[in-house]
């Protein structure tokens, strides 16, 4: 099996011992960019330097006998609203185009300590609104499994870069499903933590409230320790949780024997993909064979989940975005004072559907309409977080499809947001809930597109999430899966 | 019914500091508003009862000792400016003479 395909936790084991070394992987990865970049995408900005000076200096510590961290070593790539410090940050758009963080994000910084390989930076949506990474303002990502298909969104470079080789892991960030749904198409685990478990210092904010990086990887033992690696309280971000962090390895064991698994009515319904249906109901069927107790429960205002959600994204959206004005970083586009400076430069650098959130955002908030539509959709928030809430009082997690339907066609909804954006109807609750959900592969359509698990657990529970998702998982192939992406000639 | 006016559309544009042209309008305009009758299911759920919920933890304000720390300096917080002249961002002017 080809080096770019294994998982890290092989790989860390090969690199202990000595079967590899750290220059030999990352070269490999890189090649492997080499054969699928032009048609996948997957990339924004490469760092190729940085990479091969963090893997010499990786087998250096191997060669003097230290011992090494999980991810040390190992090739991945950072989603582009992550900041890098000294490493451009896009955004994947116009506005941000040649904007070099002065800082590390949080996250970096704890990366920095278990020392990984950085490949670059990946392709999104545009400030990752989005859910097909067509909105990025340079090129849309592909699907490794199939390139006339989309790789979903917003995460849609990590999530594919992962599944066609050229990184090994990646982080994503997740506001309305953009780190699972992502990991959905793309055959690969996708994992949107519990609100606050991650900083979201020198994420670059979307929708503040909704808003957690992850991690994307090849499998769950990898979700884990990256989890691990890039979780902790940070006194940067006021919501960072103070909660203790558990050992996620710990999780990383075959039982679900007595977890009581719960199975959403609203979620399974009348004209549902019938192969999305099929693979999580087998899914279901073998944790209830490993020995899961499955019961359906009611999650009653899921049907108004797409309406909070997109009045309230926009709404901290449009907020989060005024600050890009021309002024102190960002493009600037010369007007003859102030406001007509402020407006050019939004208007010509900002994309079609980030400008469309704002107006949708600041009509939400403006007088007259605020409490019609902002107000409402803030008090329906919590009827939903509180369907969550007592579902749990008789369910340890909860067990739906990630996506509706498998990877489509690109272009096939780019003319009508509202059809896009109902795509989300199974990932936006656990964002207005702060519950943490991952995404595992639970098999194929027709067509070879993969599917996928989603796993919803209680807040800062992601342990029994981990557990679930890992016992699956090994009872299943799924996982050992790549895309056939074929090197080009 | 349209839900949207042409003026709705207008006075919001200007609230964002975005421009929408001519041939854009009536793009934005139709999308806006099937968006909002979207989102109109929301009217019929009674909630009067109900406090809104703006962020799920259970924190309010989060407070630290207010002392000196490290921080970006200044040519590192210039960086990125587009304009910038002795250590400030450069803007087009503001007021009249």
């Amino acid at each position: 099996m080809k080096l770019y395909n294994k998982s890290a936790h092989e790989l860390h084991e090969m690199l202990v011992g000595k079967e590899i070394s750290s220059k030999e992987l990352t070269e490999a990865v890189l090649v492997r960019m080499d054969e699928t970049e032009d048609r996948i995408h997957a990339y924004i900005t490469e760092t190729r330097d940085i990479a091969l000076r963090q893997a010499v200096a990786a087998d250096e510590r191997i060669a003097r006998g230290e011992q090494i961290s999980y991810f040390e070593g190992i090739p991945g790539v950072i989603k582009d609203n992550i900041c890098t410090k000294g490493v451009k940050t896009t955004c994947a758009s116009k506005m941000l185009e040649n904007f070099v963080p002065p800082y590390d994000a949080t996250v970096m910084k704890r990366l920095e300590t278990v020392r990984p390989v950085i490949l670059g930076k990946a392709n999104m949506d545009e400030f990752a609104m989005g859910g097909s990474t067509e909105n990025s303002a340079f090129y849309p990502t592909r699907n490794p499994w199939n390139v006339e298909c989309v790789p979903g969104g917003s995460s849609g470079g990590s999530a594919a870069a992962v599944a066609a080789g050229s990184a090994i892991w990646a982080l994503g960030s997740d506001t309305g499903g953009s780190i699972r749904q992502p990991a959905s198409f793309c055959g690969v685990v996708g994992m949107k933590p519990t609100y606050g478990r991650v900083s979201r210092y020198g994420l670059v904010a979307f929708a503040s409230s909704l808003d957690q990086i992850g991690p994307v990887t090849r499998d769950v033992t990898d979700c884990a320790h990256l989890l691990q690696a890039i979780t902790g309280h940070d006194e940067q971000d006021s919501t960072s949780s103070a909660s203790e962090v558990p050992d996620f390895t710990k999780s990383l064991v075959q039982d679900v024997k007595g977890l009581k698994i719960g199975i959403p009515k609203e979620f399974f319904v009348k004209g549902m993909d019938a192969e999305v249906e099929q693979a999580v109901r087998q899914a279901i069927d073998k944790l209830q064979a490993l020995g899961a107790e499955i019961q359906e429960i009611s999650l009653p205002h899921t049907e108004y989940a797409i309406s909070v959600y997109y009045l309230i994204a926009p709404a901290e959206a449009a907020t989060n975005l005024e600050r890009y004005d021309g002024v102190s970083y960002g493009a600037r586009v010369d007007g003859a004072d102030v406001v007509e400076m402020m407006t050019k430069t939004r208007s010509e650098k900002f994309g079609e559907e980030v400008k469309r959130r704002i107006l949708i955002g600041n009509y939400a908030l403006s007088a007259g309409y605020y409490d019609a539509y902002y107000l409402k959709a803030l008090k329906v928030r919590r009827l939903i977080k509180e369907d969550y809430d007592k579902a749990f009082e008789k369910v340890d997690v909860i067990v739906t499809p990630t996506a509706p339907t498998p990877a489509y066609r690109i272009g096939a909804m780019t003319n009508d947001p509202l059809k896009m954006y109902l795509q989300d109807i199974y990932t936006v609750p656990l964002n207005l809930a702060g519950l943490p959900g991952i995404s595992v592969p639970c098999g194929y359509s027709r067509e070879k597109l993969p599917i996928g698990l989603q796993i919803i657990g209680k807040p800062l529970d992601e342990a029994t999430v981990l557990r679930t998702a890992y016992t699956y998982e090994q009872s299943q192939e799924f996982y050992k899966d790549m895309a056939e992406t074929e090197a080009q000639a | 019914m349209a839900k949207v006016t042409q003026q709705d559309l207008d006075m919001v544009a200007v609230l964002s500091r975005l421009e929408v042209v001519e041939q854009d309008k009536e793009k934005y305009l139709g999308q806006l508003d099937a968006f909002l009758q979207y989102v109109d299911n929301l009217a019929a759920l009674p909630t009067d009862e109900v406090e809104p919920l703006a962020h799920v933890l259970p924190i309010n304000n989060v407070f630290r000792e207010d002392t000196v720390r490290p921080s970006l300096n200044r040519e590192m917080a210039l960086s990125n400016a587009p304009l910038q002249e002795d250590g400030y961002f450069k803007v087009p002017k503001i007021l009249e003479d």
